[in-house]
Order: C-alpha cells, then structure tokens, then sequence
C-alpha cells in the first residue's frame, strides 16, 4: 500500500514540525557515522561506486503525529529508484509503508553518497547502506524508549512505527520518541542488526511508484515544468557537424525580434562532453525563441569531422577486416592451428548500427546566476560530474553551484552527459536572469551521445561431435590507438571467453568525431548481437539445439589464464547462468518449436551484464512480404537471492526487452558530411504499442546479494529476436536494423 | 493576437502570436505543466489534450485554431485525480519515468468516452499515435481494461485515499512474473 504523495512542501513541513516541536529525527546528530563497507564483497564486473559516510538526519525524519519523510538521493530516470531506496530504509526502519513520504533530494555531497542513476549499480551499492541507515534509526529509537521506560532495549520489539515492550505491556508511537531519540548515541553502521529476509514487509512487495498520483495529474515533476521568477527561455542552436564552430552569426538582427532578450555567439571549446560553440537565443516565451531561430544565419567552421560518414566507416572497416587486428584483447591456446584442424569451420561478419537514446523528454536545464552563485535545476542522471563541468567551465568554485535534482523523462544513459547544464549555465551567466534552456527534438536526436557502430569478423572451429573448440573476433571499432571511444570497446571476458581452449579477441579502431556513450547496457546491447547470433550459427552448423550447444560451451570452462593488459572484471558465473537458461527453455516451451509453422520461430540467447544473468526467448512472425511481428517474449533473470520491488522489477524487464525491440526493428542513425541524418521520430522510430508483445519475467533466486536491473535485461532480446527469424524462414540475420533487410518469403 | 479559450472549465484569455501552439498557450502562458512537449511534430502524442472533446495533438495546433474552444488537460480530466483511468493507473502501477502518461491518459479517456469496453484491437488502434520510450505499453493496455471495469463498476464510497478499500476488490494486478529459487525452500517462493 503506498500513500501516492506530499500534501506539503518540504519547507512547510520542517516548520510545521518545529512548531509541533517534534522537531527532526536526529537533527543535532552531525558527526559522520562509520563509512560504510564495501557492501557486497567482489563486484563481478567493475568497481561499485562508494557510497559512504551517510548521516541518518539527512535519510529520515519524524514528526510527533507519526509522519515519516525519507529523501530519496538518487535521480528518477523512470528505474524506480526514488521508490526503491526509500523501501530499504523503512524496512529497516520497520514502519509500515502508508506512514511513509518521500522526497528527492537535492545534490549534497556532504550528506550523501553516489547520487548517480547508472550502470545499474543503486541496488547492489545501496542494498546495504540504505538498510543500514534504517536499521540505525530504529535502534535509536528502541534505545528512546527504553531508557523512558527502564528496561533493557534487548526487551524492546518494534512494529508499523511503534515500539512496544510487551512485558509491561506499553507501547510509544515513533512520533512520540522522535525528540528523546535524536538525544541517543547512534549504533555503528557497520554491525547495526538487520532483518532476517523472512521478517520482511515491505521489501519484496508491490509497492506503486512514491510520484504515481502525481504523474497521473499532472503535477510539475521534471525538468522540463520548472518555473522561477522573472524566468526566460532558451534555446542553443550547435553545429550539424559535431564541434563545428561559429564563425559568424546575424545575433544583432535576431536580438531585435519581437519577444527576444538576447541573442549571442557562444565560442565553447573542443571537448564533445562539454560546452560546445553555438549561438543562444533568449526570449520571453519558448516559441518566440524558435520563431526568431528560423531566422538565424550562421556561417560555420565544420572541421575535420564534415569528413565522416556512415559509408565512410563501412568502407574503413572492409579495408580494416583485410588487415591483421591493430592489437590483441585476449588470446587463449592457438587458434591459428585450431582453425584449421576443426571439423567444421564457421565464418560470418556482423554489424550494427549507431543508434540514439531519445528519451522523450527533452533535454532541458535550468539556471539562474545571481551573486556570483549558480543554482541550477537539472534532470541529470550524475548531477555532481555535471557541477564539476559547470564550475571548471564557467571558472567557479563547486560549493558555489547548487544542484536540484529533477524527475527525467527518461534517461536510458543520455543524463549520464552534461552538456545541455553547462549550457543553461553559461547562458545564465551571460544574461544574469533566470533561464530555461529547452531544446527541441531535432536538436536531441542529432547532438546525443550515440550508441556506437560496430563491426565483427567472427570465426569458429567445431570438433567431430560439435563442441566450440576455436573461436575468434576481429572487432572493428571507433578510437584511437589503444583507446576506444566511449563505449566501442570489447573486453577480454566477453563471452565465450574462458570457455572455449581456443580463443582470440582482437581488435581494430578507426577514429570519430561523433560523441559517443553509454546507453542502456553499453556495449552489451550491441555485442550481444552479434556475439549471440553468430554462436547460433555454431549451434546450427554443429547441427545441434541451441539450447544444448550453449550448455555445452558453459560446462567447457577453462582453467583462468591470465587477461591480456591490465586489470580486467570477472566474467560471469556459468552455473548461474545454466540455470536461467533452462528456466527460460522450461517457461517458453522451447522443446516444443518444432510444431511451430513455417514464418513463425523462436530464439534464445544469454547474456550477462551488470552483474545480472539473463536468458529470453523471443518468438517471432515473420509474414511472407517480410513483416516481423515479435509475439512473446520469455525472460529469465537472476539478480540475486531478493526482488526488492516485483512490481518494480517488472517494469523494468519488460522495459529492457521492449526497448531491444524497437532497436531491433528499425533503429539508426546514419551521419553524411559529419553530421546526423535522422531528425525526430518519423525517422527514428520508437516502438509503438501495437508492436509490444507481452513479456513474461521469471525470477531465479539464489544465494547472492541483490543487483540491478534497469540494464541486463535488455540484450539478450536482440539475438533471441534475430535467431528467432532464422528459425522462422532461415534467413540469418547479421546486420541491424530489420527494415534494412527484405525478409519476404514463398 | 487575443484569444479566448474555455481550458478545464474556465475562460482564460492569452495575447499569444496566432501561429503559437495551443502545447506552448497551455504550459508557457496558462502554467498547466501537466500537457508534455515530446516532438513538436504530432509523432509522440505527449501533448494530447481533448478540443471540443476529441484526443487532439496540442503541439501542431495554432493558437489562431483555438479561439472559443473546450480544452480539456490532464488538469481537468478530474478534480481530485479519481478518473476511473488515472486509479487503475495508480493501481497497476503503469508510470516510469511517467513523462508520457498524460499524453496516454488523455487519448485513452478520448478511447473511453467512444467505446466503454475496448478491445484489445481498439486499444491498439487509439494508442498507437501515443510513444512511451519506457514502454509501458504492456500495462497501459492493461490500465485501459482496468479503468474500463472501475467506470462499469458502482461509483466507490470515498474513504481512505489508498489502497483497496477505495478501489474496490483487489488491487494487485495480474502477476506477469514468476519466482523460482535455489535456495532453501522457506525463502519466500512461490511458482
């Protein structure tokens, strides 16, 4: 049960408290409590964000009538998060969820820990932290009552926000000791007590989004509904071509328009992350600011980048393939001997496109520079990387900067870059009133952060009975030297790695003036298409299920040898993911597709990322003029021995797998002379309701720390999608998108 | 120009230029926040309001359309969030990230109004002009059902703002997911 919302502002609310003279939880209570230890023992791949020293004052508040607020630190991208973390702490607050309000925090760093929404990491960082910080307050709280009633706090249980001492038969409302409670000494957090799982309440149950009501009224919530004083908006016209330059501009004709304030040449720098150059126009309504920007005139210096094209790249990488790899990733065995001595050979290229984030809310930024000081209203999945930008930028101190954090309309890893606040901030300081920077769709889906290309050149050796005994991929890719661009990189635990004797990953870069990044499962979303695709095609070419083949490779695990350059994250853990493979067999009727008809089939693939373990089953239509219609899709996840939220978790899932589908059907963009082709969604298609499948989520729990699972989920879909249309018409799939291919069948 | 408009039961009157859409008359000059701004082309149907009571794309219709005529928003669509469509929203827990949901209500009470007990094929007729980049789609199909049978189902009696005693009957939606575990058997599990 949840209560949807606020009735009160947060400033309202402490001085209703104080008046009430509840006062806050723990409010003199300022000294840092014990870092807290680094969770969950060995992340398996990469390093966890710390996220120490939080103070309980900072997490829970207590007012006399029994009100709970807990701030939510984390930003809202639409993962659930400002739902999720505050769950933890009331459970181990032990109140009952109705008792409980929710507020997002703003950035403080003094207070909290790893304000982020990425990389899946707000579960298994917080899983324990946040409990922690719950665990505290209710051991604060017991200590209260005790010594009010002079009995040992061991004889104290608590339940829904009441302590009770059942000897004696009394009890006292947290309300009540909120005062006496901020006076006691606060446990450790290291060895608080936590709940056994089977005690809890609220963990584990389906609990509603905290901003639902809201949402469903429409309520200002996100960045792009801020309003301050005196407000103006903006808008920031960019270079096609990525990092172009201005070099002149009409700016004294646009100033003059009608409901224009100032119109400027801002001259930016050479960092795609940054602030770029580009003319800012200014004015007293939004539309008037894109009416006198029909007007705008500007001469450009395109650069070096008006050289790049989609086409360009493809032909780099056909000579690149004609070439021995510029280096090696990991080499395991021989594969040069293996290659040859295999029984059957398998040899495939694949590729697939740049693709965009469009989250549907524009990227937009608030600022207002008085006095030397910013304050800044963001929607920014990491706010605190993006103070840094703005204070290196604009040459200010951080502590000078403050950061609200908004609701996103999305992020999918597009908040992850702070380009549109550094923007709104040195508009803000140009103009010194209040700004809202808003940029259209056009301006998104042509200055993001790509989900880079890629390109493979795959070969495999089978053995007599089908077993992988050799395997290798030339990964054609985007960077410099021995650095890859933002997520165009391949590392040396991809899969099949350590599974197969035989085993070389080798790489080949090409350089780019396109920003790249991180988007939902960076790197997992693209390789697991092809790496998952063409290892199908193994199992084919071994003659065998691939089901089997899979399980085949997985029980082949190798003795470790050591990775090839530096420090490299553990690979995945094949029994766990034997078992969500043969979870999502059993769930989908896969020993049943047989039966299936001609132009309808299933597909499988695993995949591992972000510490979480999946397997999906897609099944297919694909009619005879070549329409795909994904008609179900199966999931099998384990992320760990706890779904914290189901209905949560749900969400996300079957997000993840949604969002592969409409990737997979018709999602790129194509760069000409430098810059991006594509414009809004007539070109960009996101998926649509009538293309969403159900999507059935199985959970595998097991005997580890809860993970995330905004991310893993999704990039398994895409090789189970196109495995799926192999089996439907035995056309195989090796490049993306779908509606670059003609799939008509007789 | 001035232009007078009946928006959510009131006459509001805007000095707007007559090209502005009626998106930009709602959020930048009328400060209802709830109608969102997704591509400015009619593609996302984030900015869906009901016009003389049809699901209209606000970000294509110029002001100078608009003079004299009954803009419904998210706003408006009830006066305490109890829309048969906004509680099963609630209830199913459809919203993401969320930004899209006003657009999705609007066209989906548009559906409700036309057509009380939907089909699956008419949901997917009416909606698919309405873009989630989360995609909620699987329960917004669902929703749509559900605020079907609340509008068919006698008028609940006020009471507790939450839960099911205000909803009526249970309020967990179907379960689209299942547990299985290797762990011991007590660890909460069910098939």
């Amino acid at each position: 049960m949840i209560t949807p919302t606020m009735s009160v502002s947060r400033r309202t609310f402490l001085r209703v408290s104080a008046i009430a003279g509840g006062g806050l939880l723990l409010a003199s209570v300022y000294e840092p409590l014990d870092a807290v230890e680094a969770l969950i023992g060995t992340p398996r791949d990469g390093a966890l964000p710390a996220a120490d020293d939080p103070r309980l004052s900072a997490y829970i508040s207590l007012t006399p009538d029994g009100v709970v607020t807990i701030m939510a630190k984390n930003p809202e991208i639409g993962q659930g998060v400002k739902t999720m973390l505050p769950m933890l702490i009331a459970e181990e607050l032990d109140v009952a969820w109705s008792q409980v309000r929710v507020e997002q925090a703003s950035l403080d760093t003094k207070n909290f820990a790893g304000q982020t929404a990425g990389g899946s990491t707000a579960t298994p960082s917080n899983w324990l932290p946040m409990r922690r910080v719950g665990a505290a307050a209710r051991a604060m709280l017991v200590g209260a009552a005790a010594q009010q009633w002079s009995v040992p706090a061991s004889e104290c249980t608590t339940e829904a926000g009441v302590v009770h001492h059942r000897a004696s038969n009394r009890s006292l409302s947290y309300g009540a000791l909120a005062t006496l409670a901020a006076t006691m000494t606060p446990p450790e957090l290291a060895s608080v007590p936590l709940k056994d799982a089977k005690d809890f309440r609220i963990i584990g149950q389906r609990i509603r989004g905290v901003d639902n009501h809201k949402i469903v009224t429409g309520q200002p919530l996100f960045g792009i509904d801020v309003v301050r004083p005196g407000m103006r908006y903006a808008t920031f016209v960019k270079c096609g071509v990525f990092g172009g330059k201005v070099v002149r501009a009409n700016v004294d004709a646009i100033s003059k328009m009608a409901g224009i304030t100032h119109a400027f040449v801002v001259e930016g720098g050479d960092n795609l992350n940054g602030l770029l150059s580009g003319v800012a126009i200014v004015g007293d309504s939004w539309w008037k600011v894109q009416t006198a920007r029909k007007q705008l005139q500007v001469e450009w210096n395109e650069g070096a980048t008006a050289s790049q094209s989609t086409a360009s790249f493809a032909e780099q990488a056909r000579l690149l393939f004609a070439s021995p790899p510029q280096r090696t990733i990991r080499a395991d065995g021989n594969v040069a001997s293996a290659l040859p001595a295999a029984a059957r050979r398998v040899d495939a290229e694949y590729s697939y496109p740049f693709i965009a984030h469009a989250p549907l809310e524009p990227q937009n930024c608030t600022a207002h520079f008085t006095n030397g000081a910013l304050e800044i209203w963001a929607p920014a999945q990491l706010p605190e990387s993006g103070r840094q930008l703005v204070a290196r930028t604009l040459g200010m101190e951080p502590d000078a900067i403050t950061v609200h954090i908004t609701r996103s309309g999305g992020g999918f890893g597009r908040r992850l870059y702070n380009d549109f606040m550094v923007e709104a901030a040195w508009i803000a300081r140009e103009t010194g009133v209040p700004v809202k920077l808003l940029w259209t769709r056009e301006d998104d889906m042509k200055h993001d952060f790509y989900r880079p290309g890629g390109f493979h050149k795959f070969s495999a050796g089978l053995d007599a009975n089908g077993a992988l005994t050799a395997f290798t991929d030339h990964f054609v890719s985007f960077g410099e030297g021995e650095r890859f661009a933002p997520s165009a990189d391949l590392n040396a635990q991809e899969f099949p790695a350590r599974f197969v004797p035989n085993l070389q990953l080798a790489s080949s870069v090409m350089s780019l003036g396109v920003p790249t990044g991180a988007l939902r499962a960076p790197r997992s979303n693209a390789l697991s298409f092809a790496f998952m695709g063409f290892l199908d095609e193994c199992a084919h070419a071994a003659g065998q299920d691939t089901v089997l083949f899979l399980r085949g490779v997985l029980d082949n695990v190798q003795p470790a040898p050591a990775a090839v350059g530096g420090r490299a994250p553990a690979g995945l853990d094949a029994t766990r993911m034997r078992d969500v493979l043969d979870l999502v067999a059993e769930k989908s009727g896969w020993a049943q597709r047989a039966l299936l008809p001609k132009g309808t089939g299933m597909g499988v693939a695993f995949y591992f990322s972000h510490r979480g373990y999946f397997a999906e089953v897609a099944q297919v239509i694909v009619s005879k003029s070549g329409a795909v219609q994904v008609t179900k899709v199966w999931v099998a996840g384990d992320v760990g021995s706890q779904i914290i939220n189901p209905s949560g978790a749900e969400q996300q899932t079957q997000g993840a797998a949604l969002d592969g589908i409409g990737q997979v059907l018709a999602q790129k963009i194509t760069f000409e002379n430098g810059r991006a082709m594509q414009n809004n969604f007539n070109d960009f298609p996101l998926l649509r309701l009538k293309q969403a499948p159900p999507v059935e989520c199985h959970w595998k729990l097991t005997d580890n720390s809860p993970t995330g699972i905004g991310e893993p989920a999704l990039p398994p879909v895409v090789p189970a999608i196109t495995n799926a249309i192999f089996a439907a018409t035995g056309r195989r799939i090796r490049s993306l998108p779908l509606s670059d291919h003609d799939l008509s069948w007789s | 120009m001035n232009i007078t408009l009946n928006v959510n039961g009131q006459s509001r009157t805007v000095d707007v230029p007559s090209d502005m859409p009626l998106l930009w008359v709602l959020r930048d000059e009328l400060d209802l926040k709830g109608t969102k701004f997704g591509c400015g082309v009619a593609q996302c149907g984030a900015c869906t309001v009901h016009v003389n009571g049809s699901a209209t794309r606000s970000c294509v219709l110029p002001a100078a359309a608009i003079q004299g005529a009954d803009v419904t928003t998210i706003e408006g669509l009830s006066s305490d969030g109890t829309h048969a469509l906004q509680r099963a929203w609630d209830e199913l827990d459809v919203p993401q990230c969320g930004y899209c949901q006003a657009g999705q209500l609007m066209s989906a009470a548009g559906l409700l109004a036309r057509k009380p007990k939907p089909s699956d094929a008419e949901i997917d007729a009416a909606m698919n002009g309405n873009l989630c980049r989360c995609a909620t789609y699987l329960r917004i199909r669902q929703g749509i059902h559900r605020a079907a049978e609340l509008m068919m189902a006698p008028t609940p009696d006020g009471g507790s703002r939450d839960g099911a005693s205000r909803y009526g009957g249970s309020t967990e939606p179907e379960n689209a997911s299942s547990l299985s575990s290797s762990k011991a058997p007590d660890a909460g599990v069910s098939a």
